[in-house]
């Protein structure tokens, strides 16, 4: 074959001085980067096959390695960037849709960036969160318009019966990662740091594996297209059950599970022939139509005998309020908008870069539009795609989100380096792979951990913004976007947004 | 002329109930207010009296606000399609040494032609119709057999002003107003009244912008752009249309902890749990107390952290609530009984519950 027109992407240096040839970085790298030599004390590195993950650099006993992009020589053009370039040479060799992993990488505005927070000064006392509570506590599902009180007496007697809930601890739940995406050692520690930390993580459309039923009380199971592992006990056993129509990273269309990766265990948890491609159809093929979507969401209800709150998954689109709106009207009791920059485990990169639109201004649209229609409380608002800190979180929360999703923050977590190398299987943090030699790189109990003293973490720095606010418990910021200000967006952002410029008093 | 802004503002509330339905003149409550001057810097004062109009005691009393009189005809013509105006005129008001300027006040006495289970919600709507509707014009209250009166000035100078000793009442309900920045618009002062809802408030909402929105679902606009207006919305619309009676206001106003809520045992644990996941759009958060009159009666509360002053006395058959104890010793120097209030407390009393005499202390909210 001739050889490649594309330039390695990372320049690997080895200090000589520092390598002492204990060849870690060879047995580290599943994409064989390095190789030793059985005669001589050297190592040398192939830079072609890197990835850029830094695997090799985090473990190397002497620090003698160093990984950093490489700076192409192309000629400076303004018009065609190096992406372009390297796109093309990549499609010209192979005739192939570029794949990617994770979420789109691309400079749009993150909007996030551009809001800030109030807090208070002299009129309103702040709460210091070490001396005052300061609730997160949030409660997930469709809550009535009123109370049916009767009065027997000076007692009251309550008539209407709530809505099955969802309660969280924090209002930051895991997003949908299937176990096929992600290794096995990663979805039991995200399910195991969802129950201590008193919140949930997602399965996916991947079913859920025997072992993580015990957890069901902790998980939202997804029905998609491919309907993998979905059954009678997958439903009952889970917290919520969520409809997956669209995925913020790819929307419009499906998946691909090559067969290799499905192994033994994930044959079995998704009732698919071992080694069989698993695929996700672009559209559900019983759902042409809203109505559809309504048939559908009664048929799980039914299933799970109304006791669970049931969540339709979109992705944001352009006309996604109005879509949303839809979505409640047909018995949502949440509602999930993922964003453009929403993660995945494999993607076209012309989509994933491409279609939808940042979640910010879905958010800030679905929620207008559904209070206008006087049905905001039908359903609650989970969002997902792009959000990278506590700071996102509660600027989520004020332009009107009840709770946020967390998918890459996650993985980040657990040492994922966004490499965005997912889809190759070859994921030397022990991720995105079924590779038992990489697996078993996750310790699941440290995995635990790390995850829940992210969301420790974040439920403190939360609560010390909204002590500064002079707010003491979450549902008095959710929607409440007079404590959010806007730099550097134009007046139809803000417009869009409903945010005012900062400098703009009440 | 109409501030665009929400005002942020310290305050002064107090408020005079006779529970066996005696009436005072207005003096006793300006002296009882005009005690906590310095808690107001002379942008706002008002006054809201109940039973002060007994010969038209069956009619919806409006008092309107003209900054342009000549709105006046508008503002009619939107009284009179659902109403018939027995009665009009202007309201009598008297130069006093700080006040020499002031808006046009008028009051129409009216009766509802439409039917009698809609009557309020018409009401509102009317009140919704001006106040948003008609730039010049201003529904201050629009109760029966109540009023208020309110302006820019201390509050002393405002009863002075609209006479308020010429009025006999069998409750009172004061505000000294120190907003932090020019309010300028008698319309902004307080006491703020729907039907015959008034609230004074000390406080500032940090869940405004979201308590809002939340009443906007309802069909309440919120022009005025003040913390008080929201709060007396959210009296009407708990009270008035979702049957939730006025003891367990505050289980959503200033609603308890979750931590607290699950050691409550059953059924009350699922009356507040309902409460708080129903309603917490309405919960008010951040500082504040307020005392609201109604019919017949008049109640206290404080914020869920308790993060401003609220006092609590009865004498013989008067009931009593103040940013300060001052402002009773001032009126009623000696008592049967004082209390502060605590945080999330409600103490409410009615005309004709005088056996509860300081005894009965409705308390929600713990």
């Amino acid at each position: 074959m001739a050889r490649s027109l594309l330039f390695p992407e990372f320049k690997i240096e080895r200090d000589k001085e520092r390598c002492i040839a204990c060849q870690v970085c060879v047995r580290q790298c599943a994409n064989d980067v390095h190789e030793g030599s059985d005669t001589e004390d050297t190592v040398v590195s192939q830079e072609e096959k890197c990835v850029g993950c830094q695997r090799c650099v985090n473990l190397c006993p002497t620090n003698a390695l160093t990984v950093q992009t490489r700076k192409d020589g192309f000629r400076p053009n303004g018009n065609w960037e190096d992406r372009h370039l390297r796109g093309i040479y990549k499609q010209a060799e192979t005739g192939g849709i570029l794949l990617t992993g994770m979420g789109c990488d691309r400079l749009y505005p993150v909007y996030w960036d551009h809001l800030l927070l109030n807090a208070s000064q002299v009129t309103n006392p702040s709460i210091d969160p070490l001396r005052e509570p300061i609730e997160l506590t949030t409660y997930l599902g469709k809550k009535e318009e009123k109370l049916d009180i009767h009065w027997e007496g000076d007692s009251p007697v309550v008539r209407t019966r709530l809505a099955p809930q969802l309660g969280l601890e924090v209002p930051v739940i895991f997003s949908a990662m299937s176990y096929g995406s992600i290794s096995y050692n990663a979805f039991r520690s995200l399910a195991e740091a969802a129950r201590e930390a008193g919140t949930f993580c997602n399965s996916g459309e991947g079913g859920l594996h025997p072992d993580f039923y015990p957890f069901g009380e902790n998980i939202i199971v997804q029905v998609a297209s491919g309907r993998f592992g979905v059954h009678r006990d997958y439903l009952r056993v889970a917290a919520a059950v969520e409809i997956k129509i669209g995925q913020g990273a790819k929307p419009g269309i499906g998946g691909h599970l090559p067969g290799e990766k499905v192994s033994k265990e994930i044959s079995r948890t998704r009732k698919i022939p071992l080694e069989s491609d698993a695929i996700s159809p672009a559209p559900h093929h019983d759902i042409y139509s809203i109505e559809d979507l309504e048939r559908l969401v009664f048929a799980i209800k039914e299933a799970i005998n109304y006791e669970k709150p049931v969540a339709v998954k979109i992705a944001a689109v352009h006309n996604v309020a109005a879509i949303a709106s839809g979505v409640v009207r047909a018995g949502a009791d949440i509602v999930t908008i993922d964003g453009i920059r929403g993660g995945t485990g494999a993607a076209p990169q012309v989509i994933r870069d491409n279609v939808g639109i940042p979640i910010e201004l879905a958010l800030a649209q679905v929620d207008e539009r559904l209070r206008l229609e006087g049905i905001r409380h039908h359903s609650s608002l989970l969002i997902a795609g792009g959000i990278r800190s506590s700071a996102d979180v509660i600027k989520a929360i004020a332009l009107g989100a009840d709770a946020v999703y967390v998918g890459t923050a996650a993985l980040v977590g657990l040492g994922c380096h966004l490499c965005q190398k997912c889809y190759t299987g070859k994921c030397n943090w022990g991720i995105a792979t079924q590779d038992p030699v990489l697996t078993k790189r996750l310790n699941p109990n440290i995995g635990r951990r790390r995850l829940v003293n992210l969301l420790r973490a974040w439920a403190f720095e939360i609560k010390e913004m909204l002590g500064g606010m002079g707010v003491n418990a979450i549902e008095s910021l959710r929607g409440n976007r007079e404590h959010l200000r806007a730099v550097g967006l134009s007046r139809e952002e803000c417009s869009v947004l409903g945010v005012k410029a900062a400098g703009e008093g009440w | 002329m109409r501030d665009p802004f929400r005002i942020p503002s310290g305050c002064a509330v107090s408020g005079i109930l006779n529970l066996d339905g005696t009436h005072v003149s207005g003096e006793k409550i300006i002296r009882s207010i005009e005690v906590m001057h310095e808690r107001s810097n002379g942008l706002g004062g008002g006054f809201a009296a109940y039973g002060i109009y007994p010969e038209y005691a069956e009619l919806y009393a409006f008092h309107v606000l003209y900054d342009d009189p000549l709105t006046a005809k508008d503002v009619e013509a939107i009284l009179k399609r659902s109403c018939t105006i027995e009665h009009s005129e202007e309201i009598p008001c008297k130069e006093t040494e700080n006040i020499q300027n002031w808006p046009v006040f008028k009051r129409y006495f009216l009766r509802y032609r439409g039917r009698s289970d809609c009557e309020d919600d018409e009401v509102v709507r009317m009140v919704m119709e001006v106040n948003s509707g008609i730039h010049g014009a201003y529904i201050v209250s629009s109760g029966k057999n109540m009023g208020v009166f309110k302006g820019v000035g201390y509050p002393e100078d405002i009863g002075k002003l609209f006479q308020l000793e010429e009025y006999q009442g069998y409750c009172w309900i004061a505000h000294g107003r120190f907003p932090t920045n020019s309010a300028g618009w008698w319309g902004g002062a307080h006491p703020f009244g729907l039907l015959s809802w008034s609230v004074v408030h000390n406080g500032e909402i940090s869940s405004y912008g979201i308590n809002r929105r939340y009443l906007q679902n309802f069909g309440y606009v919120c022009n005025l752009q003040t913390d008080t207006e929201v709060i007396t919305y959210l009296v009407d619309l708990l009270v008035r249309k979702h049957n939730i009676r006025i003891p367990y206001l505050g289980a959503v106003f200033a609603s308890p902890f979750w931590e607290q809520i699950e050691k409550m045992e059953e059924p009350k644990k699922e009356f507040f749990t309902s409460l708080r996941t129903i309603y917490g759009g309405a919960l008010l958060n951040g500082p504040f107390s307020i005392i609201v009159g109604f019919p017949g009666g008049m109640f206290g509360m404080v914020d869920r952290i308790k993060l401003r002053p609220m006092l609590a006395a009865w004498k013989d058959s008067t009931f009593f609530l103040s940013s300060e104890e001052c402002a009773i010793r001032e009126i009623a120097p000696s008592l049967d009984r004082l209390v502060a209030l605590r945080a999330g407390e409600v103490i409410s009393e009615r005309v004709g519950e005088r056996n509860s005499h300081g005894q009965k202390l409705t308390v929600s909210g713990v």
